[in-house]
Order: structure tokens, then sequence, then C-alpha cells
């Protein structure tokens, strides 16, 4: 019997030495017969990567995280036989726990199959949904989907039935399927896991969409900076077309359906859905005013529908397992699983595909274990770089689309951004500002104009410069971003910049560098009528004590 | 074809995808990828091929952070400056990076070797703080390890 090893070929695990593990291994097994190295995805567990698995008759046993020089005690210990004594080893790799407590639909199959294989694909449910969905009609599929309660998962979280209605509704000679790939967001990394580790899902969720709205051209507009999930994509596309699962007549069944891969060019603004079409057009990625929906009016003018690449990837899950069963995890409007992406300072960073209604606290402690350095959590981004900051008094919130925005907050993409006390946040609120003046696409004013005037806004503040007059300016500023901007890049830049200011208020009101050498002192505070007597550590502290 | 002078190479980016719809961004990548930047000569030969005024494929190049009107140096490191990166000693990295190598971003040191580009967001949020160099990706990077890999770029020289 062929024994299977597998080291993961994902981005993050190459990052951090995959490929040498691999070829290191490879090297040593050249003499054994019966040995096969699989480059599977990454189960989504990066804290253990590169992560090491071999199958075993009790299941697949792992160990992690492996350097190239483990490789040859891992081999002497035992590892062809799932041998556990090494200190490496992490047993059953199902029976980890932070991988046991979730709940994996989207995900299933990530880091389980050999991503381009299209038989081992299958195996695992894949293109069940399709060949369910061929035997429909166009509105039962659109009915399906509705049924599911799946929301865009890119962050806007509408609903994609309802979407999908108004592209099967607009008549129309030529319509699109848009994936959008360009997963900007820091702190998110799903949609590159999705991509690298199985392809098929989004190329057959895609397939199943066309052939429920009437499309029969498919684009994934995928950022420049996945460059493995672009060599994945494009290998799998070329076996689905071999199989008659994308081309003429997909399946035999008198759909059309051709996708391609297209890449953006690093700009931020291009996962914003009406910038990315102009982009895909081949003109500056310049958000469009709506109405016209892109639904209506899209790529080139036609009705299109434009996903992401986890809404899109559920589709297959959807179509397999049926809209009831999907509906069934979640709670009030936010149905089905969402995968949360733990980053920055935390001990175990990775994927969590749960139902919704997990508390923050629960992914930062029993998934996240809590801070990576010596000093505790202070702030947690969520949402990306538009979503705010959250304080401790906060992190029970259940992380739902609704709860999120009760507080302000934002679940978009699903990213969780952990800061420990060192962390100055309005350095933070500096670079929110700073960001959107890098990243505008420069249509509205007061995006683009507003961005720099808040970095210079905020520079003012930070050099105790007619500090009061700037922080009511700073928040007139955010107001006027806030509802005069033409798309979220503009109107959600003041998030951060606000929850910054409201939970994180002591770090707009540091001393400058000069006053900084003498860290015992009396210090203005918002009045500026009266002084605090205060350190600067117990100042950095008050933010995590409330 | 094989391209043996900057006119080719446009010409041959240009010839392969001005079929696609929306070819203006493939054939830009094309000929980033092949000549190091969009040279400014051969603007008017992308308009035409197009039908497209000067105008607007030049306001394209500049929209993008990918497509470059000048060279860059032998070798591009691109450091993550975004929140995760951050939350993990990002702003040290940078900092050390820029110390090392003498240069702000987006400038090239004085023997044309590197490049030093900021990047927002590389995906690797996971394994911050994160670089690349080139082609290859680094995560859970520290300085002293940046400034290793460094080195051996310099060390590829000689």
């Amino acid at each position: 019997m062929t024994i299977k090893v597998f080291v993961p070929q994902d981005s993050s695990a190459i990052s951090v030495g995959a490929d040498q593990v691999a070829a290191k291994i490879r090297a040593k097994l050249q003499t054994i017969n019966g040995i096969e190295l699989i480059r599977n995805g990454s189960r989504g567990l990066f804290w253990l990567e590169p992560m090491v698995e071999v199958e075993t008759a009790e299941g697949r046993v792992a160990y992690g995280p492996v350097t190239a020089s483990d490789v040859d005690s891992l081999l002497e210990q035992g590892l062809l036989d799932g041998a556990q004594t090494h200190t490496l080893s992490l047993g059953l790799t199902e029976e980890i726990e932070f991988l046991k407590k979730q709940q994996r639909l989207t995900f299933k199959r990530a880091g389980i199959i050999d991503p381009t294989n299209l038989d081992d694909y299958k195996a695992h449910g894949g293109y069940k949904g399709l060949e369910r969905a061929i035997t429909m009609s166009a509105q039962e599929c659109v009915d399906e989907v509705k049924a599911s309660g799946l929301r865009g998962r890119g962050g806007a979280a509408f609903p994609t039935g309802i979407k999908w209605q108004t592209v099967l509704d607009t008549p129309g000679e030529k319509k699109y399927i848009v994936c959008n790939a360009d997963e900007g967001d820091s702190g998110t990394y799903a949609d590159r896991l999705q991509m690298e580790a199985d392809p098929f899902g989004l190329i057959e969720g895609m397939t199943i969409a066309a052939i429920a709205v009437g499309a029969d051209k498919g684009y994934i507009y995928l950022r420049e900076e996945y460059p493995h999930a672009h060599q994945r994509l494009n290998e799998a596309i070329e076996k689905a077309f071999d199989a008659n699962l994308l081309g003429d007549d997909v399946l035999g069944s008198g759909h059309n359906f051709d996708l391609e891969v297209r890449l953006g060019a690093k700009s931020y603004i291009c996962g914003e859905e009406t910038a990315l079409l102009e982009s895909l057009e081949g003109k500056r990625g310049e958000v469009r005013a709506k109405p016209p929906l892109p639904a209506i009016e899209g790529l080139f003018g036609k009705p299109t529908v434009v996903n992401n690449v986890l809404s899109l990837s559920t589709i297959s899950i959807i179509f397999e397992q049926g809209a009831e069963a999907y509906a069934s995890f979640g709670m009030g409007r936010s149905l089905g699983t969402m995968p949360f992406q733990l980053a920055g300072n935390l001990k175990r960073c990775g994927l969590v595909e749960l139902a919704f209604g997990v508390t923050l606290n629960q992914l930062l402690n029993d998934f996240g274990g809590g801070s990576a350095s010596d000093k505790p959590l202070r702030a947690v981004q969520c949402g990306g770089p538009l979503g705010t900051y959250l304080p401790e008094s906060q992190w029970d919130i259940e992380m739902d689309y609704e709860a999120l925005a009760g507080i302000s907050g934002v679940l978009g993409h699903g990213g969780v951004v952990a800061f420990d006390t060192t962390v100055d946040m309005s350095e933070q609120a500096r670079f929110s500002m700073e960001f959107c003046a890098e990243e505008s696409c420069g249509k509205c004013t007061p995006c683009r104009i507003g961005a720099t005037r808040g970095v210079e806004t905020i520079d003012k503040v930070r050099a105790n410069t007619d500090r009061e007059a700037n922080l009511i300016l700073l928040t007139s500023l955010c107001n006027t971003m806030e509802s005069g901007s033409l798309c979220a890049m503009g109107g959600m830049t003041p998030y951060p910049v606000k929850s910054a200011l409201e939970h994180f208020n002591e770090d707009f009101f540091l001393p400058t560098v000069e006053e900084t050498s003498t860290a015992e002192g009396s210090l203005p505070t918002a009045e500026g009528s009266q002084t605090i007597e205060i350190s600067i550590d117990s100042i950095k502290k008050a933010g995590t004590s409330s | 074809m094989i391209a043996n002078t900057k006119q080719q190479a446009v010409l041959l980016a240009i010839d392969e995808n001005k079929h696609l719809e929306g070819a203006l961004l493939p054939i830009l990548h094309r000929i980033q990828h092949d000549l190091g930047h969009i040279p400014s000569e051969h603007v008017i030969d992308i308009a035409e091929a197009l039908n497209l005024s000067r105008a607007e494929v030049h306001g394209v190049i500049t929209f993008y952070h990918s497509f470059k009107t000048e060279p860059r140096g032998k070798h591009v490191i691109e450091v993550c400056r975004a929140e995760s990166c951050q939350a993990k000693g990002g702003r040290a990295i940078e900092a050390a990076v820029k110390a090392k190598l003498e240069i702000d971003f987006d400038q090239t040191t004085d023997d044309g070797e590197i490049t030093l580009e900021p990047v927002y967001c590389l995906g690797n949020c996971a394994c911050s703080p994160a670089v690349k160099i080139d082609s290859q990706l680094y995560g859970r990077v520290t300085e002293e390890s940046v400034s290793d890999l460094i080195d051996s770029l310099k060390a590829e020289q000689h």
C-alpha cells in the first residue's frame, strides 16, 4: 500500500519553509518505494505551518511546525508509520482542538485534498452541486440560494440570492459572472487559502451561478499579490475544460461557460465591485456611481453577478448539501458559517470556520490562545482596514453582521487583527487615513482630499498643536467623509479613526517626543484647562483595564 | 517570437493580448513582466493598438501600483505595512530595512541592485510580519532574518 505524506503548497506555509521541507522529504524518500508526497493546501492552522501529515489506518496524523532540519529525526522516529514520539508530533489532525471545534463547510476540503486533482475533488463531494443544478430550472437555482440565506462574504453582506434574481430578471444576450478575488483587507487570507487549497470549489460555484442567471462568460479578478493562487486556478480551469466541466455544453446541459483569471495590479480600491469592473474593462479602477447596479449594468454594461470567492465557493456546498442544511447554521439574519481569520498578535493564528454567533472573546482566547507577546491584548480590529478597533469591553460581542453593526463595528470579510498594549492608537488612526490617501481612487472629494487632510490633522493632534481645535476638526472631517463619499473606502475610513478616538482616547493625549524624555509629568486633558498627574505607562495601561 | 528590443517586447505583448476583452491590463502586465517597466516612448504603440488616447493609457499606468514608468533595481524588496504586520513589529522591520539599505520606500540603492517598496497586505497575516523579495514570500521575519536575506542578495552580486 502506498503511504501518503502531505506537505502544504500554501503561500503562507511556503513563506515559512514548506518547500524546503518538501524537497528534503522528497530527497530522502527517493530510495523508498510506495511513498507518495502530496502538496496539499493548508488546513489553515498557520501557527503549525509547515505542518506535515501522514496517512495512517486511524486517519491522518500531523507534525509541526517542521523545518527542513527536523526531517531526518522525524523519519528516524517513525514518521512514515505515524509514530507519535517526536517532539513535533501533534496526533491525529482532526483531533487538534483548534480544528476539531470548527464547523467546516466552505473549507471542508481545504488541506485535505490535492488541490488540482479533479478525482480527489469529486471524491470529497465535488461537482455533486453542479450535477444537481443542471437538473433544476434557473429560477429553482436562484430560489435555492435565497433559501440558504447566504449573504455576500466579501464584506457587504448583501443577500446573494437577491443579487442573482436581479441578474436573472434582467434581459440580455450577454451576461457575466465576476468573482471578486481582490482580497486586499489586512488580516484576511481566506480567499487565498480557498483558491490555493480547493480551486475547483470556486470554479464549480461560478459555473452554477452562470447556469442560474444565464451567463456564458466568467472572470476571476485576482489580486496580483497571489501568484500561487493564480497558478493553482489556471491549472484547475484547464482540467475543468478538459473534463467538459467548463466550455461548450457543460456536462451535456446545453449551457456554455467560459472562465478565465485576470490579474489586478495592486490597487486596494479594485476590491470595490464597480472599481473592479472598471479595472476588468481595462480602465483606471475608479468607483462608479450606483445606480445602475452591476446586476443590471455591470461589466461592459451587461448584467453581471459580482460575488466574492467565499460566496461562490459556498454555492458549491449549498447545492451539494441543500439550502436547508446550510441555513441550519448561524443566527438571526446571519445564516450559515463564517470563515474568521485570526491575525496579528495571537499565539494561534489561523482560519476558524464557525456558525455566526461565536463571541470575539472565544475567537481571541479559545482559538487564538490570547496574546503572542508577553503583554496583554488591548485592541482588536475586525473587518479589515476600514473596520473599527474594539476595546476589551466589547469582546463579548457575538460575531454576526447585525450585532457588530449595532456597536458601529464591521464584520466585513471576517478578519480579526489583535494588538497588544504596545500599540499606539493615534498612530493606528493616522495609518487608517494614510492608507486611504494612498489607495483612494480619487473620484470623490471627501475621500481624495479628506484622507490627506485627515493625516495632517492627526499629525497636529499628535504633535500637540492646537490639539482641542484639531480634534474637533478631525471629528467633523470624519463625519463629512462618512456621509459624503461615493463608496466604502472614504465612507468607512472614519470607522477605525473614530473608534480609536472613542475607546482609546488616552493615546491622543500623549506628550510629544520632547516631553517623553520626562515621562512623569502633567499632561493637558481634552479640556486643556485641567491637568492630570499621570505616567506614560499608566496611560497605556488604562486602555486595557476598562 | 523572441523580443530582442523594447519595441519588440511591447509589440509582442500587444499582439498576444489585444483580442481580449479589456485588453489593456493584460498588455501592461506582460510588458511590466518582460521589461520591468512600461517605457513611456511606447505608450503610443499601446494607445494606437487599442484605439485609445495616450492620456488614457498613461492614466491607467499611473493609477496602479504595479506598473512602473522607470526601471527598478535588480531585486525588489516589499515590506508589508498593513495592520496585522504592524501588530507583530512590522514598523521596526520597515525602519531596519530602510536603515540597512540607506534608502526610503520607492527608492533604489545607488548601485541599482535593490528597490524598496511598501505593500499593503500580502495575505500572509497569519504568519506576520511578512516581506517579499522578488517572487519569494517570507513570513515570521525578524530584523535579523531580513538583514540576512539582504546580505545574501548582496553576496549574489559578487
